[in-house]
Order: C-alpha cells, then structure tokens, then sequence
C-alpha cells in the first residue's frame, strides 16, 4: 500500500524503541550503540488539536514541540536500523503510535528508584501487542533490584524478558537488543503457528 | 561575543508552516520517519525556494525523513510535505519502511538486526 511508488533502489529501514520515563537514560542508551550522534527531530503540535491530524481554522491555538532522539546503526548495505527513544513527557501519547507502527519491538528502560515511570510503557506495547523488553537501567546510587523483583512490581508477562543494564555501556547495551530481537524473533515464530 | 542580538535569529524568520504554504499534510505517499529518500537532481539543477533547497540538498545520499528533519532543523511534519512535493515533482525518489503495521517482519529480515548487532 504505502510503498506504492516507493523505490528498491534503496536501500530498507527499520526501527526499534526505546521507551521510559523522563531521565531514565533512553538518548544514553541509543547513544552508545548509534553511529551517529543521537539526533533530535522536533513535531510541532498545536495544544488544541493534539491527537488530531487537521490543523485548519486553528491557526490562533498555541504551538507546542515534542522532541523524539533517535540513533542509526548500519546493518548492511541493504538495511538500516533506527533506535527512536519516545518523548518522556506522558501527555504525547499520539507521537507513540508513529513511532510504534511497523516497529520490530521495544524496550522499556526502567529506573528502580522510579519504576512507576515505566507503567504507562509497558501498558501501551502489551495492548498495542508489540513486543518488548523490560531492561533495568543500573544508576550508580540505586539499590540492585533483582529482575524478578522487578517483574513482580511490574506485572509482567513471565514470557517477556527482563534484564540489568547499563546504558552507557556498549556491550551492556549490545545485549539488551540482542535478548529484544531474541524475543521479537520467538513471537515471530509464535505468531506464524498460530 | 555573545550579545542578545544573536539569539534573535536562532528562531526561524520564517514561520513553519509558510515554508509550506499552510498545509500540514503530506499527500498519500505515507512518509513516515524512517522512511527513506534520496534525490536524483542537484540544487544546482533545479530552482527551488530556500527551505525546499536545502532538504534537497540534505538528500543526496540516502537518508531517512526523521534524519533530514532533524538537520535541516525544520518540524516533521515541514519536512514531510516539502519532502512529498519533491517526490511529485520526481526530484527526489523514496523508499517505504521495511515493515509497514500490517506485515510481519520476515524472518530474514530479522535475522540480519540481530547479525548486525552482534558485530556491533
């Protein structure tokens, strides 16, 4: 449908992404993989029409901008992956369905000392039925939660995975998306038996 | 030095949307993020207005939609219908994301992210 018109000269992209709360460490940790500089794109939404796709006639409302980071990994020459962190600030709901749709799956960065920041994520992907990941960012001065303990106050799905991380690290963050595309690739093959 | 005069024109002089002409939508080509363009012509080769030239400009090596946005420093939503003018105009070709909502990612495709991460 979409691709109509659309060139395979080109060379194809995908992307992966990485949600949490505001300041959980998601531009750090798209950071340490990228191999660009994590940019910054800007949507203009005007207050009065958040959700809605028309401007007309609402010229007089106020302007306001979301900010998405997103990075860039090189795949191979025919493919590209982008890591998009979403907006931190809950009230753009509306800027998560365009970067959820056609992603390949998630992760849902979490800070024990806040784990509540990480609920509204977690319960968008489960109904929007993306997969994903849970990956505990491990801030210095935080208390080491066991993964379990994190699942229980969570309420995740024993099937979905959850793991430590540090996100300014390369290798730690290397694992998390090789453990998110381990399990995008099983509820791949889940899906085709179904 | 850093005087107050400089800050004035940090903010585009022009409003977004005039770049534009007003319209906020994107045709039905259904540009998206990562969706991927390219040009055919040079800004030498054609005559465009300032703000069409320089995201031309910003295409002539392949590049994703968030990626021109986030350089030419213009919204989203500019850059997709500036970006679609060009498309029509045949400047500028594009590609679709790999994996629109409907389709499941194939298994290949998959299996290439995950190789491509490992040799990180």
């Amino acid at each position: 449908m979409a691709s109509e018109g659309s060139d395979r000269r080109l060379s194809a992209a995908v992307k992966i992404v990485v949600a949490g709360g505001f300041g959980v460490g998601k531009t750090t940790l798209v950071g340490s993989v990228s191999e660009i500089t994590p940019l910054r794109t800007e949507e203009l939404i005007t207050e009065a029409s958040s959700g809605v796709d028309d401007l007309a006639g609402v010229e007089q409302k106020s302007t306001t901008t979301v900010a998405l980071d997103f990075g860039r990994i090189t795949i191979n020459q025919d493919l590209i992956l982008y890591l998009f962190g979403t907006p931190g600030q809950n009230r753009f709901w509306f800027m998560w369905d365009e970067l959820a749709r056609g992603a390949l799956g998630a992760v849902v960065l979490a800070d024990t000392r806040r784990l509540d920041t990480c609920f509204p994520a977690v319960d968008f992907f489960e109904r929007r039925g993306l997969p994903f990941i849970v990956a505990v960012n491990c801030f210095d001065d935080a208390y080491r939660y066991g993964t379990e303990e994190v699942r229980m106050a969570l309420d995740i799905d024993p099937h979905v995975p959850v793991l430590l991380c540090d996100a300014r690290d390369r290798e730690s963050t290397k694992q998390v998306l090789i453990t998110l595309m381990h399990h995008v690739m099983a509820d791949a093959r889940l899906a085709r038996t179904r | 030095m850093s005087t107050g005069t400089e800050a004035w024109f940090d903010d585009p002089l022009v409003r977004p949307y005039a770049v534009t002409g007003g319209r906020t939508r994107s045709s039905q080509l259904g540009l998206d993020l990562i969706t991927l363009v390219v040009a055919l012509r040079t800004t030498a080769e054609v005559d465009l207005q300032p703000e069409y030239a320089k995201v031309l400009q910003m295409c002539q090596q392949p590049i994703s939609v968030a990626e021109v946005s986030a350089k030419v420093d213009l919204p989203l939503q500019v850059v997709k219908v500036v970006l679609s003018d060009l498309i029509t105009q045949g400047v500028v070709i594009f590609r679709s994301a790999i994996n629109p909502a409907h389709e499941a990612p194939s298994q290949q495709v998959l299996q290439a992210v995950l190789d491509g991460i490992r040799r990180l």
